[in-house]
């Protein structure tokens, strides 16, 4: 039962830990190109384009990650493509991401003065040239805070990939507990492994949030 | 044995000295308005006397028993010294009744019977009989102060310490509540007043305090001071002020 | 693409749907009294208690939100017992909702005792208040108005959260959509089901939570 060491089930949680790391760096980013489009859309004065956005927020928003992690993994066997459990982890986490990027980044947007807009558009810039020159580069110095604070839930959101069967270090702490019924032991190193992953970036936001303040 | 004996007191904010060995007596019934620049201690000295601040050395005793810094000696303190803010402090959650029965209910115990009829004869007394059920949002600014004043009254104190209690008014609304601290001056209670105004220290105050850094420098019958100033520095003040 | 969405064969499993649906309304309503109750005494212990209570509260805060709910899940449900402490599914999924509530809940609040002003702490020292009478009847139903919000926010959140109990076997929403899909194998249609009606809940929940506020903090 026990031939598994303290040093055998650390090197295994630190080994699927790397699993966690890679799906969570590569849903933000993918989730933030997602989300950044979606805002786009979402702060568009066409109503046609911001509302299938609001709805979509609205839902990924309203439902239980969980849930969509289901629906993605089996959504695609629905249609007949066969996915592994990180490409359905992936997609869910991205799409979850977008939508909370995008919401977090209007309010960021909404808190720039009218006054910009106006003097941009007095100035004959586009819809799309107003953002990308006026308003976003404003409203990304507000939003770095919380986006770096939202990066801790996607990492925590990965956890919930074990349960379609993506192996990351939750994954492998159950199946750890399994073998060595150790459970207090394994879930105690888990949950060390994700707080050394989360505290940085809860740290470094929080950071963030006041060196903003204080610039005001 | 005077109601508030300050002896000597001393205090210091960290390096600086903010206090450097007041001494004042208060009788019962006194009216003492305390005048001097900001900066002068003179805030600082009030709030000592009710236990909001502390002070490093020296004597303040009331009636007889010395302030200490004890959470339940500061309370028994608290019923008999009460305390009307700059800024009113009324609680905005209450209405202006509710502002005035907190306290009697929840410190003193008494039904709630009693202390409504309590809070209505407060707040008949400053005038703001009909305002009982009134949220202070919806109150002018002089009305909530003399909301504050019932509400300090509400414990019955015997002395009532008024930390600048019309600056923050708009000029139309000081008068309203310099009447009702000169009717409670007129019915016997005991008040020290840091104000800066000046007619009201003269004509209602029956000792003014004249405080410049950290140090009484005069003290006496208002009239005497505001006609013939001793010190130079008070002199320059009455000038500044006028 | 030959198949097709059979929504009509989830009917027979209404009574399921239905049973697992309440179960979590209530898995909700209980955690979240515990969970702010908690969260209550733990923004009075960091802000109005001594140094040391400070740091163990908000050691506990920043353990429970930087770790996912599900391992805390499992610590309490498979962990405990190996200390000789036994707890059903249901007692484990309560504890575990409660602690994570609680967490959050402790730092909203605390934002919003942090927000009343000073003066009126003071106006009820020198009514000769005591702590505990200043924080029961000036501070914390300021600070609740205030973070009101934010709170109920926190609420939806833990109730969407709650689906996570069923990996322990909780019957909630989420447990009954897995028995579900596991008769049925309509998996796409139960879960598509299931996510709706969290939906409306959540948007119900919300709804409520607004109707309460406008009574219990009556504005002028």
């Amino acid at each position: 039962m026990s031939d598994f060491t303290f040093w055998t089930i650390l090197s295994n949680l630190l080994l699927s830990a790397r699993w966690t790391v890679l799906l969570s760096l590569i849903a933000f980013v993918s989730g933030g190109t997602v989300g950044l489009l979606l805002l786009f859309l979402r702060v568009s004065k066409r109503p046609w384009l911001s509302w299938p956005v609001k709805l979509y927020i609205e839902f990924f928003q309203g439902t239980p990650l969980l849930l969509q992690l289901f629906i993605c993994f089996f959504g695609f066997s629905l249609i007949g493509v066969e996915v592994s459990a990180w490409v359905a982890a992936w997609i869910a986490l991205t799409l979850f991401t977008s939508a909370f990027l995008a919401e977090i980044w209007r309010g960021c947007v909404e808190s720039i003065p009218k006054g910009q807009w106006e003097a941009s558009a007095s100035l004959a810039m586009s819809f799309v040239e107003r953002m990308r020159h006026v308003i976003l580069p404003q409203a990304a110095r507000i939003a770095v805070a919380p986006t770096v604070g939202f990066s801790v839930q996607v990492v925590k959101g990965t956890a919930l990939a074990s349960i379609i069967g993506f192996v990351e270090v939750t994954k492998a702490g159950t199946m750890l507990n399994n073998a060595t019924f150790r459970p207090f032991l394994v879930f105690s190193l888990v949950a060390l492994i994700y707080f050394a992953l989360c505290y940085p970036l809860s740290w470094f936001s929080k950071r963030l949030e006041r060196k903003f303040n204080a610039a005001h | 044995m005077p109601l508030i004996d300050i002896h000597d007191v001393r205090k210091n904010f960290g390096a600086l000295e903010v206090l450097k060995g007041v001494s004042i007596d208060v009788e019962k019934g006194d009216v003492v308005a305390i005048i001097g620049r900001s900066g002068s201690g003179k805030s600082t000295l009030l709030r000592c006397v009710n236990g909001l601040e502390t002070y490093d050395s020296g004597v303040i005793s009331v009636e007889g028993v010395r302030v200490h810094d004890q959470e339940d000696k500061l309370r028994e303190l608290r019923r008999k010294v009460g305390m009307v803010f700059q800024q009113f402090n009324l609680f905005p959650h209450l209405t202006a009744g509710e502002n005035v029965m907190l306290a009697p209910k929840v410190v003193n115990g008494l039904s709630r019977a009693e202390v409504r009829e309590l809070a209505q004869a407060s707040l008949a007394r400053v005038g703001l009989a009909e305002k009982f059920g009134s949220y202070p949002s919806q109150l002018s600014g002089g009305q909530q102060q003399r909301v504050a004043i019932a509400r300090a009254l509400s414990m019955q104190p015997k002395v009532l310490l008024c930390d600048e209690i019309t600056s923050a008014l708009d000029p139309e609304l000081v008068n309203e509540v310099l009447k009702v601290v000169e009717s409670l001056a007129r019915d016997g209670m005991t008040l020290i007043l840091v104000t800066h105004e000046m007619r009201f220290a003269r004509d209602v105050g029956s000792k003014l305090v004249f405080m410049h850094q950290g140090r009484v420098h005069e003290e006496g019958m208002p009239r005497q001071l505001f006609a013939k100033p001793v010190t130079p520095e008070l002199a320059q003040f009455i000038q500044a002020i006028h | 693409m030959n198949y097709q969405l059979q929504f009509a064969e989830l009917l027979p499993y209404w009574d399921v749907i239905l049973k697992g649906l309440w179960f979590t309304i209530w898995l909700t309503v209980v955690s979240t009294t515990a969970g702010i109750a908690l969260g209550t005494a733990g923004a009075s212990a960091r802000t109005w208690g001594p140094k040391w209570m400070d740091n163990l509260v908000g050691a506990y805060v920043e353990l429970i939100r930087n770790t996912p709910f599900i391992v805390q899940l499992f610590f309490v449900f498979f962990g405990l017992p190996s200390l000789g402490i036994k707890l059903s599914e249901t007692q484990a999924a309560i504890l575990a909702l409660v602690i994570n509530l609680g967490a959050y809940s402790t730092e909203i609040i605390r934002a919003g005792i942090e927000a009343v002003p000073r003066g009126h702490v003071e106006a009820g020292l020198s009514l000769a208040m005591s702590r505990m009478q200043i924080l029961r009847h000036v501070v914390l139903k300021q600070a609740f108005m205030k973070v009101y919000p934010a709170l109920c926010s926190q609420i939806i959140i833990v109730m969407l959260g709650s689906s996570v109990v069923s990996q322990i076997s909780a019957e909630e929403l989420t447990f009954a959509g897995n028995f579900v899909q596991s008769r049925s194998f309509r998996a796409f249609e139960i879960y598509f089901v299931v996510a709706f009606l969290y939906l409306a809940l959540a948007v119900s929940v919300r709804a409520l939570l607004r109707a309460i506020g406008h009574y219990a903090f009556p504005r002028p």
